[in-house]
């Protein structure tokens, strides 16, 4: 059976380059290394998914020819005034380059998915800058890993296995062990409760670890993981210390510690919901680590402040600098967010939210960035690459994206591909084609083709290609 | 009908992002996207039990969801709903300039319903009106 190895995960900005392959008779089989993320999608992406292109006609999705698909998807970008190219997260560094050719000849408005994750974090980072590494770095060195407003567990399984708390470093050693002891103790204390509950039928003490102050593992000299969020998560139990916040107050606690690292007394007993006596013992350990980082999620940036609390949090970060070395580095979503950021900025200057209909690229978030477009209702046609706005848009958005003429280039049928007038089903990247990706840090990692598409679907590269030639012809034998 | 004012919080699941690669179209997706994550205190107060239906509303707009219970309480007056077509139909469109719409942290209010919670195909029917024979 035929083994392929050091394939790419493409599902998010983990990007794991470990990941084993078995196929067999051009079927993906079985699928090893993989987080339960990544073996889903390897496992399980054939089963659901488009297989020939759709338009809509009186009203229903009907199947079509590919020709007939692109030359209907050009006529819609060919003759609309300020159409709106989104998505691209989920593509090759490749396919969006060409995206970027059609949203010029086409004097549309081009956004990424960062718009509605990372987008802030770009803006604080435009304002304030970033002092950033690769993860290899935090792997072998960082002795202090923070979360903040985010669950690697949830939505980068494998990122702290592999590159913090749980990764076994250079310099640093996992803190597994101390993990494990540390399930046995809480579920040997939980059974005690319990049986004491049972015995005098009434409550046990709360033994909560935020009223008992910092837990001794903290002033250990070894690696250490914060997380802080407004709820417990699943990460937040693994972490040697979880602060919880009180939601949209995530500024005021960041805030808070940078005063604390500068030797300031806070005249308050607790800020957003955390006793400032514990801030002191964080600020304490922030200063005292070798080498930290704050891994951000976008529990800053969706959270009132936005921008904003990435500023503090950069800020914060360059302030630690002045005692020790610290780093942060937002965590992105899906595989290749960081690439359509970068391949974006190398083509056009701008990270995202890209406006064409100048005739030469402006960029001001707010204003063109694509859910601002859409509750304006200025758009009036949009093409979605590789990306589900009907289903992650606030209503009032979808409302307007699926009034106007919509084309969905998507290997999966999705609430988007439902709304649409032109559906393209396309090759699924990483498995089915090549490419190239970045992962979070901005390293780019090559795609692999692991098994051969279906008949008769092409790349998201080749697709938009021909939709480009298709429009230059149109506006050619316009002109 | 007795309601409790609270918070909302959407994020990813690790359900919700295994479901989401193996189709969005699948009853597994809905079956983790179309949930809240309620507190056990919560529970009691709006009596509901794990797997009933409640109406969550916002300012924005309300959606029938199935209540989960949490296991990682306590988090009073804190609901969690997963990323998706369910929670995105109450978000916060304001992006306050920055392009970014407000998707954690939403007053809201919710209560028992009895009323069913609605497959993917009928959701996007009854907030978008799916597509006119002329427009396409």
């Amino acid at each position: 059976m035929p083994l392929i190895s050091k394939v790419v995960c493409p599902v998010c900005g983990c990007c794991c380059d470990d990941i084993e392959v078995i196929v067999e008779n051009n079927r993906i089989v079985d699928v090893r290394n993989a987080c339960a993320m990544g073996a889903s999608k390897f496992l399980n992406y054939s089963k659901h998914r488009l297989k020939k292109p759709l338009i809509r006609r009186g009203g229903e999705l009907v199947e079509t020819s590919l020709d007939e698909a692109i030359k209907r998807s050009a006529k819609i970008l060919a003759e609309a005034s300020y159409p709106i190219l989104y998505g691209w997260s989920s593509t090759s560094c490749e396919a969006i380059r060409v995206g970027l050719e059609l949203a010029e000849e086409v004097g549309g408005v081009i956004d990424n998915t960062s718009t509605t994750c990372h987008g802030p974090s770009i803006l604080a980072i435009q304002d304030v800058g970033l002092p950033g590494c690769t993860l290899g770095q935090i792997r072998h060195r960082a002795d202090l890993i923070i979360y903040w407003g985010s669950n690697p567990w949830s939505a980068h399984p494998r990122h702290i296995e592999r590159y913090t708390a749980l990764s076994e470093g250079r310099f640093q050693r996992s803190i597994w062990r101390r993990f494990l002891l540390r399930v046995y103790a809480t579920s040997i204390r939980k059974k005690l409760q319990r049986a004491l509950a049972l015995a005098f039928r009434r409550r046990a003490p709360e033994t909560e670890e935020a009223r008992r102050g910092i837990p001794y593992t903290l002033t250990q000299e070894e690696r250490k993981l914060i997380v802080v969020d407004v709820r417990r998560t699943r990460s937040a139990e693994i972490a040697d210390y979880f602060i919880k916040v009180e939601p949209n107050r995530d500024y005021e606690v960041l805030q808070a510690l940078r005063a604390l690292i500068r030797d300031e007394t806070l005249d308050v007993d607790e800020v957003a919901g955390v006793p400032v006596e514990l801030l002191e013992e964080v600020a304490d350990v922030m200063v005292g680590c070798k080498l930290g980082i704050i891994f951000f999620g976008v529990g800053l940036t969706m959270s009132d402040g936005k921008l904003r609390n990435i500023d503090a949090a950069i800020s914060l970060t360059r302030d630690l600098n002045m005692y020790t070395k610290f780093l942060i580095m937002p965590m992105r979503g899906h595989f290749n967010v960081t690439g359509a950021n970068v391949v974006f900025t190398w083509q056009t200057g701008y990270p995202y939210a890209v406006d064409f209909s100048h005739g030469y690229p402006y960029y001001n978030p707010g204003e063109t960035s694509v859910i601002d477009i859409l509750c304006r209702g200025e758009s009036d046609a949009a093409l979605v690459v590789a990306s589900d706005p009907v289903a992650t848009f606030p209503g009032e958005a979808v409302r307007n994206l699926v009034r106007n003429p919509l084309i969905v280039i998507d290997p999966h049928p999705s609430a988007t591909s439902l709304m649409a007038d032109v559906v393209i089903p396309s090759t699924f990247v990483g498995i089915e084609a090549e490419g190239t990706t970045y992962r979070m840090d901005h390293v780019p990692l090559p795609l692999k083709k692991v098994v051969e598409p279906p008949d008769g679907l092409l790349p998201d590269e080749e697709i938009l290609k021909r939709i480009l030639r298709e429009v230059r012809r149109i506006k050619r034998g316009a002109g | 009908m007795a309601g409790l004012k609270v918070s909302l919080v959407t994020g990813r699941t690790i359900d919700q992002g295994c479901s989401k690669e193996s189709g969005k179209l699948s009853p597994e997706y809905m079956d983790y996207a179309a949930t809240c994550e309620l507190d056990p205190e919560d529970m009691k107060k709006l009596k509901v039990r794990e797997g009933r239906n409640v109406k969550v509303t916002t300012k924005f707009g309300s959606v029938i969801v199935k209540v989960k219970k949490s296991r990682r309480e306590p988090h009073p007056g804190v609901v969690f709903i997963p990323y998706g077509p369910w929670s995105n139909v109450i978000v916060d469109p304001k992006t306050h300039g920055t392009g970014m719409p407000s998707l954690k942290g939403i007053d809201a209010h919710i209560e028992p319903t009895k009323e069913e919670v609605l497959d993917l195909k009928s959701l996007l029917l009854k907030y978008y009106g799916g597509k006119s024979a002329e427009e396409g």
